[in-house]
C-alpha cells in the first residue's frame, strides 16, 4: 500500500463517459491549509474533477484521498453508502447555483444537515447556524426564506450551509458564475475570509483576479488534462503553454 | 321535469351521496398508498423493481376500469377471492387510480432540481435523509394540484360501481327509475350531487395548493 502524506490526494483520475474521455489521468495534491484554483473554458473537465472529489460524478478510474482514507473506496453498496456519507460530510461543497432547499427557512437550511448528522441538540444546531450566518453576513435574514434574498445573499447561506458540517476542505464549483456582476464581491469577501481562517479549499473558477488574489496554486485544464499548474503569477500572468495563453487571451477578450 | 317528485326521492339520494363519498375517500386513500409505493418503484435503483412499476402502471392504465371491477368482483371467487361489492369497488377502484396517481407522484418527484439532491448528499445526508426531508416535501407540495386532477377522476369513477350493485349515487338512480320512469329527473339528480361533491373537492384542493405553496 502506497503512502499518503498529502491532505487531497487525486492519483490517475479518469472519467469517461462511453468513448467520450472527459478526465485523463489527471493526479493532484493539496495540502493543507492551501487554495487551489481550476481554470479552463466549460468543457474542460474542471467541474467534473471538482465533484469527483466528493463522489458527486464518480470517476471511472483512479483515487481520491482526504485526510489519508480514500473517498472512492470500492465497497458493497450498503457499506460505500455509509463510508461516503461520512465523507461528505467532511467536503463541504458550494454551487453554482446556489441549491438551498427553498421550503426551508435561511436557518433551517443552516441548521438541518448538523441536527441530523451530528449528536447535537435542536437547540445546539439553531445556535451553531446563527453562528455560521453570522460569520458570512446573514444572521439578519435567519428567518427568511431563499426566495427572499438576492443571488449573493443564497450563496452566503449556501456556504454557511456547508460550513456548520465543520468541513475538512471546501469545494467551490463556480459560485460566483451565476451571480450579477454586482453580486459577486460579496461572496468573494467570505471566500477571502476563509482564506484567512486558513481553510482548504479547492475553486473552480472563472474569475481571474479573484483565483490570482486568493489561489496558492492555480490549474489550468483542457480536454481533459491539466495543461499547466503552479503559482498564480506564473500561470495567469507568464504562462508557459500556448493553450494556456490562448485561453487567458480569450478570456480577457471576452470579459472587456 | 317532476320537481316534486325529486324532492320527494331527494333524501335518499343524499344517503346515496354519502356512499359516493365514502367510497371516493376510501379509494383515494388506497390510491395514494398504491401511488406513493408505485412511485417509488418507478424510481428505484433495482431495475426489476422499476420493471414491475411499469407494468402496474401499463395494466391498470392499459385495460378499462370497468374490466378491473369485474374481473375482481365476478371473477374473485374462482380464484379465491370473496369480497363484497363494496370492497371489490374500494379495492378495484384504488387500485386502478393508483395506478394514475403513480404516474402524477413519480412526475412530480422528478421535476425537483437535481441540484436539491445533490446539496442533501453533499452534505452528507443517506439517501432516505435526502428523499424525506428535501425532496418529498418540495415534491408533495407539488402535487396538491395534479392529484386534485386524479381525485376528481376517481370521484366520477366510482359511478363505476353501480355495475357491481354498490348502493351509491348512480346505483340509486338506476334503481329510482326502475320504480318512477323518470330518468330524466333521476339522473339529473345524481348528475347535480355529483358536481356539488366535485365542486367542493376542487375548492378543497384549490385552498390546501395556496396554504403549502412556498411563498
Amino acid at each position: 500500500m502506497t503512502e499518503h502524506t498529502h491532505f487531497v490526494e487525486i492519483r490517475h483520475a479518469q472519467k469517461s463517459y462511453g468513448a467520450l474521455e472527459v478526465l485523463k489521468d489527471i493526479s493532484l495534491n493539496v495540502e493543507r491549509g492551501q487554495i487551489v484554483g481550476i481554470i479552463g473554458s466549460s468543457g474542460s473537465g474542471k467541474s467534473t474533477l471538482l465533484r469527483a472529489i466528493n463522489d458527486l460524478d464518480p470517476l471511472t478510474g483512479g483515487e481520491v484521498w482526504l485526510d489519508g482514507i480514500q473517498v472512492n473506496k470500492s465497497l458493497p453498496h450498503r457499506q460505500y453508502e455509509k463510508h461516503i456519507n461520512a465523507m461528505r460530510q467532511q467536503i463541504g461543497m458550494v454551487f453554482q447555483h446556489f441549491n438551498l432547499f427553498p421550503h426551508m427557512t435561511v436557518r433551517e437550511n443552516v441548521a438541518m444537515a448538523p441536527k441530523l448528522l451530528k449528536e447535537i441538540s435542536k437547540e445546539e444546531a439553531n445556535q451553531l447556524a446563527a453562528e455560521q450566518l453570522d460569520h458570512v453576513g446573514m444572521l439578519e435574514r435567519i428567518d427568511y426564506y431563499p426566495s427572499q434574498l438576492s443571488g449573493g445573499q443564497k450563496q452566503r447561506v449556501a456556504i454557511a450551509r456547508a460550513l456548520a458540517m465543520k468541513p475538512k476542505l471546501m469545494l467551490f464549483d463556480e459560485a460566483t458564475s451565476a451571480l450579477d456582476p454586482e453580486l459577486v464581491e460579496e461572496v468573494n469577501q467570505v471566500m477571502k475570509k476563509l482564506a484567512e481562517e486558513h481553510m482548504t479549499m479547492i475553486i473552480v473558477t472563472h474569475e481571474m483576479d479573484f483565483a490570482a488574489s486568493v489561489c496558492d496554486r492555480v490549474l489550468f485544464m483542457d480536454k481533459g488534462v491539466v495543461v499547466e499548474e503552479g503559482p498564480p503569477e506564473v500561470v495567469l500572468e507568464n504562462p508557459s503553454q500556448k493553450r494556456t495563453r490562448e485561453f487567458l487571451r480569450k478570456h480577457i477578450e471576452g470579459a472587456s | 321535469m317532476d320537481i316534486e317528485l325529486m324532492l320527494k326521492v331527494y333524501p335518499f339520494f343524499l344517503k346515496a351521496a354519502w356512499i359516493t363519498i365514502l367510497l371516493s375517500v376510501l379509494t383515494a386513500g388506497l390510491g395514494l398508498i398504491c401511488g406513493i409505493l408505485g412511485a417509488s418503484a418507478r424510481l428505484s435503483r433495482f431495475s426489476i423493481v422499476r420493471f414491475l412499476g411499469a407494468a402496474y402502471v401499463s395494466v391498470f392504465r392499459g385495460t378499462p376500469a370497468l374490466i378491473q371491477l369485474f374481473i375482481l368482483y365476478f371473477g374473485g371467487p374462482q380464484i379465491g377471492i370473496q369480497l363484497d361489492a363494496f370492497e371489490a369497488g374500494v379495492i378495484g377502484l384504488g387500485i386502478n387510480a393508483g395506478a394514475y396517481m403513480t404516474e402524477t407522484i413519480r412526475g412530480g418527484i422528478i421535476s425537483i432540481d437535481r441540484g436539491q439532491r445533490e446539496a442533501a448528499r453533499t452534505l452528507g445526508l443517506s439517501r432516505w435523509q435526502t428523499t424525506y426531508k428535501v425532496i418529498l416535501p418540495q415534491a408533495a407540495r407539488l402535487l396538491v394540484r395534479p392529484l386534485g386532477v386524479n381525485l376528481n377522476m376517481l370521484i366520477k369513477a366510482t359511478a363505476l360501481v353501480a355495475a357491481i350493485s354498490v348502493i351509491e349515487l348512480t346505483y340509486t338512480a338506476q334503481r329510482y327509475i326502475g320504480s318512477t320512469y323518470k330518468p330524466f329527473e333521476m339522473f339529473l339528480l345524481a348528475g347535480v350531487l355529483y358536481m356539488i361533491i366535485i365542486y367542493a373537492t376542487g375548492r378543497g384542493v384549490a385552498w390546501l395548493d395556496r396554504k403549502v405553496r412556498i411563498n
